[in-house]
């Protein structure tokens, strides 16, 4: 791996009309971890959807571990295999037992077989904590217990970055802090991460890189110890204010 | 129902009226208590009134298909012989009709218009079709098609038969799958791209096995139409149910009770079609529930 994991430079990207991405620069280390935050619909999910081509981008560079992302197909799947995805709505598989959400990726994409796979889905329901729940179906957990066996799912892929599109924002209160505890863990471990989140508590722990998003324009970056004490901009401090107040 | 307690007044009957079991039922206003039992005194008062028709008289004859006499037996026989040709009609017509209806719903998927226009002009123009004059056209018109083709291909009704209904379902079944699969939420493809190679694993193993649960009621609706329109495979010649019953009918001269027995065939089908879905739909519901 390259020391740089995910490169954006002078990226845009329009919705019809809406100019949703303006001129995004970002660099990602290897082992970086990186908090996206800003108001909705300033344009954080779409940045992190268009590293793995969820959308596309109308101009500029994305690069994810040296590989340019364009329109050929080789590319957007080699990019996409590094790379692993958790939703805010879980998005798991409801026809499928937790092992069997677990092990299609490695069985289909991986060209695993079955019992390395089963292996392997196993391990990762353990680091998530939830071993016990591996032939039940998604619709029997808990929100908490589904978005930490989307995240299993994921690193069952094995991936060089993983991207977390408001992982907590679709769950109840008290499940929040065993989804943060898992992802906590993985940062201590040197996942390369981005996490678009509104959790500041998350953030000041685990982010090396703090990224405030505002109209399709990054604002503000810098470290947690400065972004939290000092913000350069009125936007952002506007905006942590209100986050944080309550 | 009727056939049998209008089988089972003949004896009394042919002489003369019948003064027999249903004498008694008038008196049941006397019992009714409350609406729903009202409305079953006039059930039962309009239903006698029904079967003194058939009891009484000249205008039914249901020795025609009275099982207990020789030629009565034999005509039942002859009738209840269609079902075999309209079940393997309907069984294989509904086969093409799925598979050729997600070949086409699939283009109807698609993020580019031209591909899109595909499944549109398929479906525009074979839903706009009568079943009547498609039947025609494939029985008397395709043959000379592959004839001037330099093909030797004839078309006996049997496959006349089920090509039409095939093909004539499988735009409406290209909607039913449309609609089925753009109903499973886009997180669900979107949560399959890293894990599925492709486009046909990410449908294999994720949205098909979703949306197939959802389109189980309608695509049921549409094997039970294909078997009553089945029924226009008579008018090629094929020896279907309704087939038979017009080639009765026309030696026997008695429409009331064959027709009759016929819609009672069909009724049967469909009801036996109903459960086995109804038992489907309960195993596949009770798959995703866990």
């Amino acid at each position: 791996m390259t020391d740089t994991a995910i490169e954006m430079i002078g990226v845009n990207k329009w919705f019809g009309d809406f100019h949703v991405l303006k001129d995004i620069d970002l660099t990602v280390g290897a082992g970086e971890r990186v908090v996206v935050c800003g108001p909705s619909g300033s344009g954080k999910s779409t940045v992190v959807r268009c590293i793995n081509r969820l959308e596309a981008h109308q101009q500029g560079t994305i690069r994810v571990d040296g590989i340019e992302l364009t329109d050929d197909p080789k590319s957007v799947a080699a990019i996409r295999s590094e790379v692993g995805m958790v939703f805010q709505q879980f998005n798991l598989f409801p026809h499928l037992t937790v092992l069997q959400n677990l092990m299609l990726g490695p069985v289909k994409a991986r060209g695993l077989s079955r019992a390395e796979a089963e292996a392997r889905a196993r391990k990762y329901l353990d680091r998530v904590k939830i071993p016990e729940q591996a032939d039940k179906r998604p619709g029997q957990l808990s929100g908490g217990q589904q978005q930490r066996v989307a995240i299993a799912r994921s690193l069952c892929m094995e991936p060089k970055v993983m991207l977390f599109d408001e992982p907590t924002s679709a769950l109840d209160p008290e499940m929040i802090s065993e989804v943060l505890d898992v992802m906590v863990e993985l940062a201590l471990e040197g996942m390369t991460m981005v996490v678009v989140t509104h959790e500041m508590g998350f953030a000041r722990k685990v982010a090396d890189q703090m990224v405030f998003m505002d109209a399709g324009e990054i604002v503000e970056t810098g470290p947690p110890a400065q972004f939290f004490e000092a913000p350069r901009s009125e936007r952002c401090s506007k905006f942590l204010s209100q986050i944080l107040s309550h | 129902m009727a056939r049998m307690v209008g089988l089972a007044s003949l004896r009394s009957s042919r002489p003369g009226p019948d003064p027999g079991p249903h004498g008694r039922v008038p008196e049941a206003p006397g019992q009714a208590r409350g609406g729903r039992n009202r409305a079953a005194v006039w059930l039962a008062l309009a239903a006698v009134t029904f079967l003194s028709g058939c009891a009484s008289s000249t205008s039914w004859g249901w020795y025609v298909i009275d099982p207990r006499t020789p030629s009565g037996w034999t005509n039942i026989k002859f009738l209840a012989n269609g079902m075999g040709a309209t079940i393997l009609i309907s069984l294989i017509a509904s086969a093409i009709s799925i598979v050729l209806g997600l070949l086409v719903a699939l283009p109807g998927l698609s993020n580019r218009w031209g591909i899109r226009l595909i499944n549109r002009v398929y479906v525009e123009f074979i839903r706009s079709i009568p079943l009547l004059p498609m039947l025609f056209w494939v029985f008397y018109g395709l043959p000379i098609i592959f004839r001037s083709m330099g093909l030797d291909i004839p078309i006996d009704p049997f496959w006349g038969a089920i090509i039409t209904l095939a093909i004539s379902d499988s735009a409406f079944t290209a909607e039913i799958y449309r609609a089925g699969i753009q109903s499973i939420a886009r997180g669900q493809s979107e949560a399959a791209q890293p894990i599925g190679r492709s486009y046909a694993q990410t449908m294999r193993y994720v949205i098909l096995p979703q949306a197939i649960r959802r389109i189980l009621p309608p695509l049921a609706n549409q094997f039970i139409y294909i078997v009553k329109m089945s029924a226009f495979a008579s008018v090629i010649g094929m020896q279907e149910l309704t087939r038979r019953a017009n080639e009765l009918v026309v030696t026997e001269y008695r429409p009331l009770e064959i027709y009759t027995l016929l819609i009672l065939e069909y009724l049967v089908l469909v009801l036996l079609i109903s459960a086995g879905v109804r038992w489907l739909e309960r195993r596949m519901g009770s798959d995703e529930r866990g």
